[in-house]
Parts: structure tokens; sequence; C-alpha cells
């Protein structure tokens, strides 16, 4: 039972820190802010999701396993709260998506003029 | 009735987060549960909007719902960070949200930012300006199933 457990939460630990690092990977990869946003976005919601339910694993029938909850549960309100301020402060300050229309008018192919 | 739901959500978290329970400590935690409760009816900022009990019975179902569609979006956003190339075509467009008050309004923007693929950036009266990375995300959205399950939601209460 107890190697059982293990076994699971090694599992959700490995796929948490798979999206965790490929949501970095697409933060760094994508083209402009608004499109690392969606990329952030994974690491926000199922990377730290299976990351932590991994631990709670670990933790057992506790008050840390609570605690854990608690950290899910504050997560998923923080992070579209600030998402949505980080997006609406960028758009309110004149930033423009990308498009693949964009890319034509002013030959920004890697979206380094993109202010971070 | 909102405020003593209030107080035993706080109770209740502080319990979970203490782990001391001394004849003492319940005490003190009661003491600063019931300063919180009173300071916040001083500034009437209890009511249905920040202290949603009226969902408390439909909400969890909604969650599951959503955590399925997290998932599943999760996992085509990935597709497209890993696949080679630009496998993403990103738009900015607006859906209608149609629940009546704000703090459906508030569900379903934040329920939209939380699905990687498609970010909240501007609430426009009755309308949410989405950006989103690829048409998948976008059809998803459109379908309006999401809007549809937010507006059942506060109708249930």
């Amino acid at each position: 039972m107890e190697a059982l457990l293990d076994i699971v939460s090694g599992v959700l630990l490995a796929a948490g820190s798979f999206f965790i690092i490929f949501g970095a990977h697409g933060l760094v990869r994508l083209p402009d802010m608004f499109a690392r946003m969606h990329g952030a976005g994974v690491t926000d919601t199922l990377g730290a999701g299976l990351f932590i339910a991994g631990l709670m694993i670990q933790g057992g029938f506790t008050l840390v396993t609570a605690k854990l909850f608690l950290i899910l549960v504050f997560f998923f309100f923080a992070s579209p709260t600030s998402s949505y301020a980080l997006a609406n402060a960028a758009l309110s300050q004149g930033e423009k998506p990308w498009t693949w229309n964009s890319e034509d008018s002013n030959g920004d192919k890697d979206g380094t003029s993109s202010k971070t | 009735m909102h405020a003593i739901s209030l107080g035993l959500t706080l109770f209740a978290t502080w319990l979970l987060l203490s782990g001391v329970y001394t004849p003492l400590f319940i005490f003190l935690g009661v003491l600063s549960c019931a300063i919180v409760v009173v300071i916040a009816l001083r500034m009437e900022v209890i009511d249905r909007e920040s202290h949603p009990v009226h969902l408390s019975m439909s909400l969890p179902g909604y969650w599951l719902w959503l955590g399925k569609e997290i998932v599943l979006a999760n996992i085509d956003v990935t597709k497209r960070i890993l696949s080679p190339g630009q496998a993403i075509n990103p738009s900015v467009f607006r859906v209608k949200a149609g629940q009546d008050d704000e703090l459906g309004k508030v569900i379903y923007a934040n329920s939209i930012t939380l699905t990687p693929g498609t970010v909240t950036i501007d609430i426009d009266d009755d309308d949410l300006v989405i950006h989103a990375l690829s048409e998948t995300s976008r059809d998803d959205l459109e379908s309006g199933e999401m809007d549809r399950r937010v507006t059942a939601l506060g109708d249930g209460a």
C-alpha cells in the first residue's frame, strides 16, 4: 500500500513537473505577451495542481494535506485575477496582441519588439 | 446569516491552519474570528457577492466540470507549445456574458482565464474581450457551453 501511494504520488509529481517545465518553455517560445500568458496558465493550473496533488498523497490524512489543499484553492482564485490584471494593464497601455497579420505589417517575426 | 457563515468558515480555516488545540488557543481563535466578523459587518462588505453561500450547493459540480475542461485545454496548449513551427493562431474576439449579476460575470471571466488558451483581457458591460491562443480554444468558448453552465449556477440558487 505504502509503495503504491509512493508510485502514484511520484507519477503525479513527474506529470506536474512536465507541465511546469513546458509551461515555462511556452513562456519563452510564444510570440507576444498575451500568447505567453497562455504558457504561464499551463504552469499555474495543471502544473501546480498535479504537483500539489502529488504532495498531498505524500502528506496522507494530516493537517499538512489540508494546508496544501488550501494553497491549491487560493491558487485557483488568485491566478485568474492576477492574469486579468496583467492582461488588462497591457491592453490599456496600448500593447497590440500578435497575430499572423501583424507579422506581415511590421516584420516582427520573433516578437522581440514586444514589451515584457 | 452571511455573517454566521463567514464566522464559521473563518473558524474552520483557523482550526485547519493552527493544529494547536488547547483551550487557550481555541479561545484566541474564536476571539479573532469574532473580531474579523465584527469589522466586516461594520465595513458592510458581507453580502451575497463577497460571500456567496447560495452557490455552495451548485459550485462543486461546476468545479468538477471546469477541472475537466482545464485538463483538456492544458493538454491542447502544451501540444501547441511543443509542436515545431508556430502551431498557434492568436485572435482577439468578444463573447457575450449571459449572467445578470456581476458575480456571475466574474465567475465566467475567471473560468475563461483559468482555462489555458483563453484569457479575459477586458470586460465591457455584457461583453468579455477574450484573447485566444488558437482556433480550438476559440471554438470551445464560442460554443457557449461554459456561459450556459455559469448562468445555470446563478439561477439554481
